[in-house]
């Protein structure tokens, strides 16, 4: 799907700038863009070595079970192919408890580590396992408290009361993150149905085994 | 006090307060906390580093489909179909910008407050709509590239019916609570 995504996306710009006599402003319009991404990836460096060099210390020190309490009990549900005191739950929660705080600068390195961890008992390495895809489905909902960004706006650009959609903001996250987490359940279990459905034509009548829940 | 007060007065101080505390603790209970933040931070910048074929090839393909005519092309073919719904037409280019580019889409809500008003009723949905998602394709990039993960699988498809659903939320939400 993201190769369908990726690949169409330049194919139709490309097309529609052609139909419109606008193919001049292609080539620079690439190397604008590529150059604005590795100017992100390079504005992560700092970023990233603080925060993960700070999370460290939060886990080194045990500070981490203090600052995660109220979240780790919905984490084994959420993330079932991770064993519970795992290094990837707990930084999982703490990107969850840094958005949900309105740190977004915070959450992207634990996010980061977070996905590393998670590596870390991927058994088909480039692949996504299960766990990453709730992961990430669960932050491209934005998991908000405090949407800080857009209070700032509201504030800049004249507002009576600019945290007057901060209950909006939240009960929207809520459909977009509920949403975002059951189609994963679904496709987590869409995509498991088809593999023992494949499994047991390829084993041709040998007695049914049940599946264990992850890859052993 | 009013309560944008205390929400900027919050967000001022957690991450400080974060740091503060988690220092404090961490010295008192031993953890040689210098040589150990080295030792997290190390990681850093390799991680950054990794991200950038993934980030490059992701945002050229944003890049050229928001500023070739694409996305306008792909609004106005919606707007007929939203003069059904209800849905205020001015939202479609937030709404098709918000998973593709963070600062875009903020650009758009931003103008939306400006040219409608923050406290009309188009403002708020702007507000909300941006406050509800996240760049679903960035965040994507982001979190799979900097571990080299090739194929997302159904990360892309939930992440995008997520926003789906975060998106009518806030326009659905905001007609009952603001009309």
């Amino acid at each position: 799907m993201v190769n369908l995504l990726w690949a169409g996306m330049i194919v139709v710009s490309i097309i529609v700038a052609a139909v419109n006599g606008k193919m001049e402003t292609i080539t620079p319009l690439i190397f604008a863009s590529a150059e604005q991404a590795v100017n992100i990836s390079l504005g992560l460096i700092s970023i990233m070595v603080f925060w993960l060099g700070i999370m460290k210390i939060i886990e080194k020190s045990g500070f981490i079970h203090i600052v995660i309490f109220f979240l780790k009990p919905i984490a084994h549900w959420l993330f079932p192919g991770v064993p519970r005191n795992h290094q990837a739950m707990n930084v999982m929660l703490m990107n969850m408890g840094a958005n949900l705080l309105g740190m977004g600068n915070a959450a992207t390195p634990f996010g980061i580590k977070a996905m590393k961890e998670l590596d870390s008992l991927n058994n088909n390495p480039g692949e996504a396992t299960d766990d990453m895809c709730t992961f990430l489905a669960i932050n491209t909902a934005s998991l908000t408290l405090i949407p800080t960004t857009i209070i700032a706006i509201r504030a800049a650009t004249g507002a009576q009361n600019p945290a007057d959609v901060i209950g909006t903001t939240i009960a929207a996250t809520f459909c977009s993150a509920s949403v975002a987490i059951l189609s994963d359940r679904f496709f987590r279990y869409y995509h498991r149905y088809k593999k023992n459905k494949n499994k047991e034509e390829a084993l041709n009548c040998m007695p049914k085994r049940s599946n264990p829940v992850g890859k052993k | 006090m009013n309560p944008l007060h205390i929400f900027n007065t919050f967000s001022t101080w957690v991450v400080p307060c974060l740091i503060l505390s988690a220092l404090l603790y961490a010295y008192f209970r031993g953890v040689r906390v210098f040589e150990t933040f080295v030792e997290g931070a190390k990681e850093g910048f390799g991680m950054s580093v990794r991200l950038i074929p993934f980030l490059v090839g992701m945002m050229v393909a944003i890049g050229l489909f928001r500023d070739s005519g694409a996305l306008e092309l792909l609004i106005s073919v919606f707007t007929p179909v939203l003069r059904f719904t209800g849905i205020p037409v001015e939202v479609l280019p937030l709404a098709f910008m918000r998973p593709l580019s963070g600062s875009g889409a903020l650009a758009i809500a931003a103008e939306m407050m400006n040219t409608h008003g923050a406290d009309s009723l188009l403002g708020r949905m702007a507000a909300t709509m941006q406050g509800s998602t996240d760049t679903t394709l960035y965040v994507l990039t982001v979190y799979f590239g900097a571990v080299g993960i090739q194929k997302p699988r159904h990360a892309l498809a939930a992440g995008l019916l997520g926003d789906i659903a975060g998106l009518l939320a806030a326009i659905f939400i905001c007609q009952l609570v603001f009309k």
